[in-house]
């Protein structure tokens, strides 16, 4: 049915016939972690727990334990939100755009993209909740609940409420969606160790798998739901950033108050996502030796990816600029006079060179295509992006309306802690991810083989 | 069998059948030769575990009872929850006010001025306003105490008056010190003293002296008495270093005057104009429209130029704005005012003749009404220092005052002390003075007192407990009468006989003596007609002048000791509302410091940055060096050091130990007097110590922002009384229009009333009572040192203060840079209660929202603590509560009132005390609003203007804050705002007038305009522009 390009270069190297899928694929799920799991993931789970220490002392003595101060009540809390959310855009827009674009490259990654989506949109919902000063009830009172208290219910004009709307319907959909790409290859791990006697691990994937049996029927159910949930996916991957970035267009806050925001967070958030999937999946094909399934054209491809939407990011912060010089509006002028020269310059020009300057390196083909290149510089895009929300929500609201109120952010061990539990949840669940589950889509790959995938010689 | 099972020996003592083995063959573990503490059995464990246990779970099941018991018969006039209010006097020392003292259940909570008052008209201080708390230190004395050991006053009453009759009987001299004395009663107290114990002389010292005015007073005036000063006379006033707004005599009265020729409206386009010559940026100098910067050696230069150019002697003067300012008082002859704060005599004989030559006696100052602010004699307390030093003294006996600690000699006389055979002290807390004393007998608190003053001559005041005694402590006049073994000793007694055989006696206009003093405790003051008699001045101008320029200056700095306007003189140290208040020029809080001209600190290599971080300085005057934090001070003039008094107190509770140093020390003599100035001999040498000093503000200028701060002159202002407002317009599809005009909200409709505010900027004076008058009123957490440099002090209402620049707006960089000598505008900022507000937008919960009155409201319940609403605030208004601030130990030193039980009885039960994670803010006193509301209701009215103040309102001497109902056309608000209340509806082609309760409100007066109008936040609050009395404006603000 469906034709490829013959121009396209093949998806699947090595020769690889369907049974070596399966072999390759579940190999790591069926043996014994290797020695260098074990490393990384006791460090994964030390960073957990020190990350644990600091947010118990935060939830106990107050929000005073960070840095945040009567000017800046936003700082690294909601640069870490706003950035981790970013990096669960990649995994639903492979997901879900690229399916329907029929790009089949993704079928490679998707399925730890999705996976680093689900752990990134955790990782960002613990920072909404722990920066309320009084989380035991803010956990039920932004839910437009029934309750006693006659007509008190949530502010819907409120951007906060929007997110906490936008971040669970994201979070469901995308984790809906990985999971039930997942069914058939659990059902394949089931019957594998079914053959092998392993009725333990046979029991667990079965259920797992929700009993799958492979019916022809069954497929097209299974491929119907991927197509529904792809469609529900593709505008959320548009929307979620989209209204988390109404919390600052929304408001008052020079800076803040900018109505560019939404295209030029999305594309922020794409940026960031493929960083995360590349510095993740460079790693993951390595250790695994998945070399065969994510090629070096894979990551050419989302590098590509890259570069478009540094661009677009670059265009975004020059626009604004722009857009402050031309209004003419004191406050705002000065607000990003002093992004570029205040106190937090270093900042600005951290994400600027990080952001703007580096992703256009991959023109070069030579650096796309090279994977110490494109792992360290994925690596400089996180941080990029990281100190952009940083430059967003610290510089803007530190020197605002009226000077008297000014004043500096500095950050205390527990902002930082919260940043470091956040890691050691995301790299736990990401280790447990990978030796639990198929890191990769066995069911999309194997369709696939035939016509994208080297002839065995 | 047997002979088949094997055998294991336990050892050989059992193969051996050994006897003491076999005594203890049955005993499963041998015993030890050693028996472990043979008290406690393991029984014994168990049973003090089970015990422990079934207590600990016991004590638990129990939740604390604090036990409330009502009135068996309930008094009159005291019901639960309604406050009463009782008129009494504030005095410490020399500081005097006529105040009010509201009373919730039984406690003082609050503290107003009295507007029956004659000396102090209505106005409090940021001292005053504080005072409250120092009822409920837990630093104060519960008891007496005999060398350190407390005791009861049975015993300590026969120790002391065995040893008075001892002393006297051996001709012994005994000596009563004190502060200023401004009761009538009590001094009378003290000749019954004195006639029991003939040696007795009583010592009359001020920790800040003016004893150099009263000398001069009596050599040119005759008399040794400090005048009554009317500033709302004067057209120009000359200030020559006295503070008069900030410390100097009386500054609750003279704000009061000040404020009222600071006065302008369209009608009215005339005020006064205050030249200010003095080397450290005093409040008065922010409040000056010409300030020179000057040393304090020149302080004579300045009396003996301007003296020469107004008696028309010729001469020139080099200093800036000298000239000018001669030329206006002579155009001003007896509407003009020079004040000094210099405690040089020959200074002030100068200034005396300059205010004689323009006439002012008898306009200006009153010297009649003879002031007694200020009674302290430094020649006689110099004589008592060195009478004790020399072993003179038998007995001394400290009354109201802290010598040892507040005298530049205190050190001398607190290692005299020892070989007096009786000291006392009645200090109510166990001070520098008391614990070198022998005797502690604590005075009450004034708010437990029966008492009187005379804080002017022929004015008179009465004080009232508003609680009974907290601790057993006695009044100290009455301790006097015990001593001197008079029959009726209760001071209340004595004090309404005083007023009986002295007023009620030379009165015919009341009959019973009951009703004459019901009237005069009901009114709290009572005032005699004065009599006049002329005084005319017959000083010796040219001896004064040539003994002026003899005065030489010599090294690198001098140095100008000032007395800080939240701890005062010390006394106050242990107030956590005056420490935390901050500085109302350089806006630091809890800390000491020496401020210095950016060029000599740059000179000195002392980098202080904008948030406070500076190095420690070794500062010597007087030969005494003493360490402080340096703090750059823009005005300072350059090779002037300025230092605060007030600071390290060595015995004083735990609010206000170990903050900065004694600079008392460093007071130096000069003829007759102590100055407060010294010219020679200062050195200062920095240290590698860093130190952050901690203020509430670390940006000092306005960035040219005229959204924010509106002003002009008043040339300008003659011209248009519009001058200095600036509309924003924004730009509409096709032109520019007024920002006001174009909105996205609906807006709302006030159909009852519509609260609002104006604050003048023109007669805020940047004193900061409103801020603790606010705290009191609020329950405003206060949060120490360190929370203050993490920019999260709690403060409702703060007053921002915003120096001028040279540099040209558009320069960012530069604009951030104060003047040299800057001029000052104080914005007082708070909730601005936005009709578009945009916190209530960003609140997920619904926490923060809009009234029908025109209020923003804070549902502290429903708040979750996002910050959203702090961020998007564009005033920066709202307050986090970062961590608990009540019941929490690590607050215990700056909160006392949320942490201690003491404390907590000046907690406002109107006002939630706010739990952790929730934001605050001002609520326009929300509590008081209800209760006028109430009020009226009850009495089936409506609410009348003025019957709602607000706590910042009311403690503001200079009349600078004014809130009422907008939707009231007959209100001072409508009034001073000139609202038009109606507007034109067209309807079916006829057009009428219709009253406008919406939010747009056609606001007349052309000096009102919202902070950031552009924003379109529309704000209930109306600030009035600020005009200096200027020529020309200044370029660049």
């Amino acid at each position: 049915m469906q034709a490829t390009s013959s121009i396209r270069e093949t998806l699947i190297t090595g020769g690889k016939t369907v049974r070596d899928v399966s072999e390759d694929i579940c190999r790591q799920v069926e043996g014994k972690p290797s020695r260098l799991w074990w490393i990384a993931f006791s460090i994964s789970l030390v960073l957990l727990m020190f990350g644990v220490y600091c947010l118990a002392t935060v939830l106990w003595e107050g929000i005073g334990m960070w840095g945040l101060n009567k000017t800046v009540g936003w700082a690294w809390d909601i640069t870490n939100f706003v950035w981790w959310v970013g990096i669960g855009h990649a995994g639903t827009l492979i997901s879900a755009i690229l399916l329907l674009f029929r790009q089949k490259w993704r079928m490679s990654i998707n399925r730890a993209a999705e996976a680093m989506t689900i752990f990134a949109v955790i990782c960002a919902a613990t920072f909404p909740l722990v920066h309320m000063g009084r989380l035991w009830l803010g956990l039920y009172w932004v839910l437009p609940l029934p309750n006693t208290w006659g007509s008190l219910w949530a502010n819907f004009n409120s951007p906060l409420l929007w997110d906490v709307f936008a971040i669970t319907t994201y979070f469901t959909v995308s984790l809906v969606f990985w999971y039930i790409g997942l069914i058939p290859d659990f059902a394949v791990i089931r019957d594998r160790a079914t053959r092998m006697g392993n009725t333990t691990r046979a029991t667990i994937y079965n259920a797992l798998s929700f009993g799958w049996d492979g019916a022809a029927k069954t497929w097209m159910r299974y491929e119907s739901v991927a197509l529904i949930l792809a469609g529900l996916s593709t505008p959320l991957v548009l929307s979620v950033h989209t209204i988390v970035s109404f919390d600052f267009a929304t408001s008052i806050v020079p800076g803040w108050h900018t109505t560019i925001f939404p295209p030029y967070f999305v594309a922020g958030a794409i940026f960031s996502g493929f960083a995360m999937v590349l510095t993740l999946l460079i790693v993951t094909r390595k250790v695994f030796k998945l070399e065969d399934y994510i090629t070096i054209y894979h990551i050419e491809l989302m590098n590509i990816v890259i570069i478009i939407t540094g661009s677009i990011v670059g265009i975004a912060y020059i626009t604004e600029f722009f857009v402050a010089w031309y209004g003419q509006v004191p406050a705002e002028y000065y607000a990003f006079y002093n992004r570029a020269t205040g106190p937090y310059w270093w900042a600005y020009w951290s994400m600027m060179t990080c952001n703007v300057i580096s992703p256009q390196l991959f023109w070069f083909k030579k650096l796309r295509t090279n994977i110490v290149a494109t792992f360290i510089l994925s690596i400089i895009v996180n941080i990029g992006m990281w100190f952009e929300r940083f430059v967003i929500i610290v510089t803007s609201i530190h020197r605002d309306y009226l000077p008297s109120s000014w004043s500096m952010f500095y950050p205390t061990m527990y902002d930082v802690g919260e940043y470091i539990l956040t890691f050691g949840f995301f790299f736990t669940a990401f280790f447990l991810f990978a030796k639990f589950f198929p890191v990769i889509n066995m069911a999309e790959v194997k369709s696939i083989i035939k016509s994208s995938s080297e002839k065995k010689h | 069998m047997s002979n088949t099972k094997k055998t294991y020996w336990k050892g050989l003592p059992q193969l051996k059948n050994d006897a003491a083995f076999v005594k203890h063959a049955d005993k499963e573990f041998v015993d030890l030769a050693v028996q472990e503490d043979p008290g406690h059995s393991r029984r014994d464990f168990l049973k003090m575990m089970g015990f422990s246990v079934a207590a600990a779970s016991l004590a638990a099941c129990e939740a604390p009872i604090r036990k409330a018991i009502p009135y068996v018969n309930k008094p009159m006039d005291a019901d639960a929850g309604i406050p009463n209010y009782y008129a009494s006097t504030y005095m410490n020392g020399g500081d005097y006010c006529s105040i009010v003292v509201k009373v919730r259940d039984g406690r003082p909570i609050k503290i107003d001025g009295n507007s029956l008052s004659k000396v102090t008209l209505g106005g409090t201080s940021a001292q005053v306003e504080a005072s409250v708390l120092s009822l409920y230190d837990n630093y104060r004395l519960r008891g007496p105490r005999v060398k350190g050991e407390a005791s009861d006053w049975e015993n300590v009453d026969k120790e002391i008056i065995a040893k008075l009759n001892e002393i006297t009987a051996k001709g012994g001299q005994i000596r009563i010190v004190s502060n200023t004395i401004l009761s009538p009663s009590t001094k009378a107290a003290l000749e019954k003293f004195k006639a029991k114990y003939p040696t007795t002389k009583v010592v009359q010292y001020d920790p800040v002296s003016t004893y150099g005015l009263v000398k001069a007073n009596q050599e040119s005036l005759g008399a040794a008495i400090i005048p009554s000063y009317d500033f709302s006379k004067a057209k120009v006033i000359v200030s020559i270093g006295a503070d008069f707004l900030g410390n100097w005599i009386s500054p609750i009265e003279f704000t009061k005057q000040f404020a009222k020729t600071r006065e302008i409206n369209e009608e009215h386009r005339d005020m006064s104009r205050l030249y200010s010559f003095e080397s450290n940026l005093s409040l008065t100098g922010a409040n000056a429209d010409y300030r020179s910067m000057i040393k304090p050696s020149q302080e004579g230069a300045v009396v003996t130029q301007l003296y020469n150019l107004l008696s028309g002697s010729g001469g020139k003067s080099e200093i800036a704005n000298l000239a000018k300012a001669a030329e206006d008082m002579k155009a001003s002859q007896g509407a003009s005012l020079v004040v000094s704060g210099s405690n040089d005599k020959n200074i002030q004989i100068v200034v005396n003749a300059i205010n004689n030559l323009l006439g002012n006696y008898g306009s200006t100052i009153l010297p009649n009404a003879t002031v007694n602010f200020r009674q302290g004699n430094d020649e006689e307390m110099n004589a008592f220092i060195a009478e004790a030093k020399e072993g003179k003294l038998d007995g001394v006996i400290f009354y109201n005052c802290n010598p040892v600690y507040d005298h530049p000699n205190g050190d001398v006389l607190g290692g005299a002390l020892k070989n007096i055979s009786l000291s006392v002290s009645t200090s109510t807390t166990p001070d520098e003075t008391a614990s070198v004393s022998a005797y502690m007998a604590p005075d009450h608190h004034y708010l437990e007192s029966w008492n009187d003053a005379e804080p002017k001559v022929n004015s008179f005041s009465l004080s009232q407990p508003a609680i009974t005694p907290l601790f057993k402590t006695r009044q100290a006049p009455e301790s006097f009468l015990i001593w001197s073994g008079e029959t009726a000793t209760e001071y209340f007694s004595f004090v309404q006989e005083y007023w009986r055989s002295r007023f009620f006696a030379a009165q015919n206009t009341i009959t019973d003596f009951q009703s004459f003093w019901d009237k005069c405790l009901y009114d709290g003051v009572y005032e005699l007609a004065s009599e006049s008699k002329a005084i005319t001045f017959t000083g010796n101008v040219e001896a004064a002048l040539s003994a002026l320029t003899s005065v030489k200056a010599a090294g690198e700095f001098e140095l100008v000791i000032y007395e800080s306007l939240g701890v005062g003189n010390g006394s106050h140290a242990n107030n956590p509302l005056l420490q935390e208040l901050p500085d109302p020029i350089t806006k630091a809080t809890w800390d000491h410091y020496v401020t210095i001209s950016a060029k000599d600190a740059a000179a000195k290599g002392i980098d202080n940055d904008a948030e406070g971080k500076t190095q420690l300085i070794d500062l010597t005057a007087n030969g005494k060096t003493i360490r402080v934090a340096a703090l750059v001070q823009p005005g300072q003039a350059p090779g002037t050091l300025g230092v605060a008094i007030g600071y390290g107190r060595t015995n004083v509770g735990t609010v206000g130990k170990g903050i900065g140093a004694n600079a008392y020390p460093l007071v130096s003599a000069l003829g007759e007097s102590l100055s407060f100035r010294v010219t020679s001999g200062v050195t200062l040498a920095k240290t590698e110590v860093a130190f952050q000093v901690a203020q509430t503000q670390i940006h000092q200028t306005y960035m040219g922002r005229h959204s924010v701060i509106q002003e002009s002159v008043l040339s300008e202002f003659k011209k248009d009384a519009a001058a200095g407002r600036e509309n924003p317009m924004v730009t509409d599809w096709d032109k520019k229009v007024d920002a006001s005009t174009l909105s996205l909200w609906k807006g709302h409709e006030y159909n009852n009333h519509h609260w609002g505010m104006a604050i003048d900027l023109n007669t805020c004076t940047g004193c900061g009572s409103c801020v603790v008058a606010c705290n009191v009123e609020n329950n405003v957490a206060l949060v120490g040192k360190q929370e203050v440099i993490n920019r999260r002090e709690m403060h409702w209402l703060r007053i921002d203060r915003y120096y001028s620049s040279d540099a040209d707006p558009e320069d960012y960089k530069a604009a951030e840079i104060a003047s040299e000598n800057p001029e000052v505008v104080f914005q007082p900022m708070m909730c601005q209660h936005c009709n578009n507000a945009p916190c209530e937008t960003v609140c997920p919960v619904a926490a923060t929202t809009h009234s029908t009155e025109g209020l923003n409201m804070m549902t502290y319940n429903r708040c979750i603590g996002t910050r959203y609403c702090a961020n998007n605030c564009p005033y920066k208004v709202r307050r986090f509560n970062w961590f608990k601030y009540h019941d929490n130990q690590q607050f215990y030193q700056s909160n006392p009132a949320m942490n201690t039980d003491l404390g907590r009885m000046v907690l406002n039960p109107d006002v939630t005390v706010r739990s952790r994670g929730v934001m605050e803010k001002c609520s326009f006193c929300v509590q008081r609003i209800q209760n006028g509301k109430l009020t009226a209701k009850r009495e089936r009215r409506p609410v009348q203007d003025g019957e709602v103040v607000t706590a910042c309102q009311a403690a503001c001497a200079s009349g600078a804050i004014l809130f009422g109902d907008m939707n009231n056309t007959e209100s001072k608000i409508s009034k001073l705002l000139k609202i038009d209340h109606y507007i034109d509806v067209t309807k079916d082609g006829k057009t009428e007038k219709v009253f406008n309760y919406g939010i747009d409100k056609k606001i007349g007066n052309p000096r009102a305009y919202r902070v950031l109008e552009d924003i379109g936040v529309k704000p209930n609050i109306f600030y009035l522009t600020k005009i200096r009395n200027k020529d020309k404006a200044k370029e660049n603000a």
